[in-house]
């Protein structure tokens, strides 16, 4: 297996961009990483588009091929596949791009991911959010996405004691970084009362301890790792990919407040990068509810599974601490517009490994770690990333 | 007859009541004088998850439960209602589905106004005096609906009751049976519209009246009875006076009537009315207890009975099910907003 | 969901309306939904799963009260919904009725009872199916 490089990396300002199409948000997104990766076009071999539902945002299902074309490189017949898992769409197919590369097929691959989800109007969103979950014994029964993750956070409270304060203090921090990130949605500060005040969406949750619906658009450009230089004077190396899978439904796994998907995503990532959790710098984690991102911090191995809700109080895991998590973020306020989710990961990654990332810079960052949920944990794939 | 009856029964009310009064408040009216009127104190209210499917299929769960026949066994179910979940397509599907009597089973919907579920009793009875099947289900279940401001509002209530009628185990025989029907529009409601319509005082002399005493005294000329000779009598009940009338008319006691009269708790279930009745009267009969119903549907109709009940009532784990008692008292007031919203009157589409 | 596509809906009727699961004949293990084969068992499965009617009595592992709800729910906002163990073994997805959505707590003892869940609008399909409610 080649080792592969990240040479290119480019996104939209995630937002409600009631003016951009998924098209144009597809060749924005792609054109920034191509210009950035100082390639034209007909280097490319593969293209990988990760987008969750398109067939239900925009009614247009066949995106891989939607994304060559308005990309412009139909008349070069780019091979282009669409991945999708949930809201794991976007780190698959970063996935697929790597394992196209690292088998020895592909040299020079383009990855995206993108969603745009306010043509639709609300009530189409939550049903088409929670298609991620099981549609048949979850979703049939009333219950709403975030009312799934929203029982994981009612076990976690009562299990380990974790609480309110806590869960907002996580919405808290990644609007504080969002506020330093020119791409987020939302760049403003917010107070714990604002989160612990905010409307009840499933309780514990209120509409603060939630991602947005949002529109945008991600892509890296990958290589071979021993071509990579040849593009870049900043080249990103993937040391790591993993991937696993787990039930479908929240009620079906072993335990209700571990992802074993990510458990078991992050342990092959560290075998194969020949790590432990305590080498990481930084971290993008899936923190589409402020609870998912106490559970990625445990299941990630970084913090005693139960304690994820200290971490904050505790300084590791803000913009200072010990292990910046979200720095970008995260799903809450940078936004999260499905598909794009798990490229964007990477894209702050990578500009945090190239020390580009501005004011929301990690010192002494060598060694970073994106890990992207799909539904309520059924798939996680997780990559960990290395200055060359 | 042979011994044909019950074998088994139950009930199912839905826990929401709305208070007469509380009704009354919203049109501008003096709710203590229309409550002390129809002798009606609340009603009860489906939440929107319950509807005449969702109540037939609980009280016959009951009635399974307190015997032990496999519902394989039943041969045929028909449910009688003025509010079946779709106009084409019978609840008793439904039913028949939910408690594991398919497929080799009679089904039919029926519809007689108040009367539909006592048609069905007696649809089952000739069924297994025939040898058709060996135990049949009855079952009378309503939501029904009443417009808004409509004197009905204050009555209009939702529950049901089930009854398995065959050859073995008979907790209550059947002894006689009969119906007087007549082509009487004293209440009804067309085809594609939402509620009922009625001919006011008309529902009175001419209709409730008329027909539950020729019938009541058809029965006791077939039975050869008299008033005195039952410990418990049933009869319809669209409001708390009329089967107290009655009742009286007939020459029945209220002390006789009593264990069934559930509209002041509960208001009028429609075709659940004198289902429920007879289920309360069954919590507490004993064996030789001799029991009296004449029920009343608008159109219109009454379907008389002579029952007497068997030993094997002690038997029957009647406490392997709620009692009728237990589902009056099992309750949760809702306001007249609620109402509104769970009987679908804000419905705007 | 739109009208007429109704067969996904009638197959699950055994499911939803009597919690029939089934049982792997070679470990006991109880599955609901059943299962095609056990997955621990696998091939030694294969037609050996035996149909199984689960009692409908469980315990709550976790629940939420939802108040933002899709389109056939909102009428009944804020409902709680919960996870629930059976007694039998598996955990399903439920709404709680007939209960204070404050008396809902990790640990309260439940039984299914026989509800409307949802429609396709109002000329679609009318799908029943399992709720539960407090065991006394």
């Amino acid at each position: 297996m080649r080792d592969v490089a990240i040479i290119g990396v480019g996104l939209t300002k995630f937002g409600e961009l009631w003016d951009k199409s998924f098209r144009q948000l597809t060749a924005e997104a792609g054109s920034k990483a191509i210009f950035d990766a100082g390639i034209e076009g007909k280097e490319i071999d593969a293209m990988y588009v990760g987008s969750m539902s398109s067939g239900r945002f925009v009614g247009q299902e066949h995106v891989g091929a939607l994304v060559a074309d308005a990309s412009g490189f139909s008349h070069l017949h780019i091979p282009s596949t669409r991945v999708e898992g949930a809201s794991a769409s976007g780190g698959l197919a970063v996935r697929e791009g790597y394992l196209s590369i690292a088998s020895g097929l592909n040299d020079i691959v383009v990855v995206g991911g993108i969603e745009k989800m306010n043509d639709v109007g609300g009530n189409a969103a939550i049903e088409t959010l929670v298609t991620a979950a099981d549609q048949e014994w979850e979703a049939f029964f009333g219950v709403t996405f975030p009312g799934i993750y929203a029982m994981i956070a009612t076990k976690h409270m009562h299990d380990y004691g974790t609480t309110k304060e806590q869960l907002a203090q996580v919405a808290v921090k990644n609007h504080a970084n969002g506020a330093l990130n020119p791409y987020a949605q939302y760049q403003r500060e917010i107070k714990i009362e604002h989160v612990l005040n905010a409307t009840t969406v499933a309780y514990p949750l209120g509409l603060l301890d939630c991602s947005p619906l949002t529109d945008g658009a991600a892509s890296i450009v990958l290589c071979a790792a021993d071509k990579a230089k040849e593009y870049s004077n900043k080249p990103v190396k993937i040391i790591a990919s993993g991937q696993a899978s787990d039930t479908l439904s929240l009620h079906g796994r072993r335990d209700i407040c571990t992802l074993d998907s990510t458990v078991n995503a992050a342990k092959k990532a560290y075998k194969q990068a020949n790590l432990s959790p305590k080498d990481i710098d930084l971290a993008e984690v899936h923190d589409c509810y402020t609870i998912a991102e106490i559970c990625a911090i445990e299941d990630l191995g970084f913090i005693e599974k139960g304690q994820g809700g200290k971490a904050i109080e505790n300084k590791i895991t803000t913009l200072d601490g010990s292990l910046p998590v979200n720095t970008s973020g995260g799903l809450k306020s940078k936004g999260h517009p499905i598909g794009a989710t798990g490229v964007a990961q990477i894209v702050e990654i990578a500009l945090q490994l190239r020390k580009e990332a501005d004011k929301r810079q990690v010192k002494d960052a060598k060694i970073g770690l994106a890990q992207n949920v799909g539904g309520s944990g059924a798939t996680c794939c997780v990559h960990i990333m290395e200055a060359m | 007859m042979e011994n044909i009856g019950i074998v088994s029964y139950g009930a199912n009310i839905p826990r929401f009541r709305i208070k007469v009064e509380d009704i009354a408040s919203v049109w501008g009216k003096d709710g203590l004088s229309i409550s002390k009127g129809l002798g009606i104190k609340e009603k009860s209210v489906p939440s929107v998850d319950q509807d005449t499917a969702t109540i037939s299929v609980e009280a016959a769960r009951s009635a399974l439960n307190r015997c032990s026949i496999n519902p394989k066994e039943i041969g045929a179910i028909y449910i009688g209602s003025e509010s079946h979940p779709y106009a084409v397509k019978p609840t008793g599907t439904i039913v028949g589905e939910a408690i594991g009597a398919t497929p080799d089973l009679m089904v039919a919907d029926y519809e007689f106004a108040c009367k539909a579920g006592t048609a069905g009793i007696q649809t089952c009875t000739a069924l297994v005096k025939g040898d058709f099947i060996k135990y049949g289900l009855a079952i009378g279940a309503d939501t029904s609906q009443a417009a808004p401001g409509d004197a009905l509002e204050f009555s209009a209530s939702a529950g049901g009751g089930a009854f398995l009628i065959g050859k073995d185990n008979v907790i209550a025989t059947i002894n006689h049976t009969c119906s007087f029907t007549t082509d009487t529009p004293d209440f009804w409601r067309r085809a594609e519209r939402k509620y009922p319509s009625h001919g006011e005082r008309f529902t009175g002399a001419p209709a409730f009246f008329k027909h539950i005493t020729k019938c009541a005294t058809n029965i006791m000329k077939i039975a050869g009875s008299k008033p005195e000779d039952y410990d418990y009598a049933i009869f319809h009940q669209p409001n708390g006076k009329f089967p107290i009338k009655v009742a009286k008319i007939l020459g029945f006691s209220y002390d006789q009537i009593k264990q069934g009269l559930l509209v002041p708790y509960i208001g009028n279930t429609y075709s659940g009315a004198t289902m429920i009745g007879l289920a309360s009267t069954l919590d507490v009969a004993k064996p030789g207890d001799r029991i009296f119903l004449t029920s009343y549907g608008s159109g219109a109709g009454s379907d008389g009975f002579d029952i007497t009940v068997t030993d094997k009532i002690e038997d029957l784990k009647r406490e392997k099910a709620p009692t009728v008692a237990q589902l009056v008292e099992d309750k949760e007031y809702i306001d007249y907003g609620t109402y509104a919203k769970y009987t679908d009157l804000l419905y705007w589409e | 969901m739109e009208d007429g596509g109704v067969a996904r809906f009638w197959r699950e009727i055994p499911q939803r309306y009597n919690i029939i699961g089934n049982k792997c004949g070679s470990c006991n293990n109880i599955y609901f939904p059943p299962r095609e084969a056990c997955p621990f068992c696998r091939r030694k499965s294969i037609g050996k799963m035996q149909e199984l009617k689960l009692c409908g009595k469980g315990e709550i592992v976790t629940y939420t009260i939802i108040h933002d709800a899709p389109r056939n729910f909102k009428e009944q906002v804020p409902y709680p919904i919960a996870i629930i163990k059976l007694e039998e073994g598996p955990k399903l997805t439920a709404q709680i009725v007939d209960c204070n959505i404050n008396d809902v707590k990790i640990g309260m003892k439940v039984i299914s009872t026989f509800r409307r869940i949802q429609e396709d609008g109002y000329t679609g399909a009318i799908y029943y199916g399992y709720k539960f409610k407090p065991l006394e």
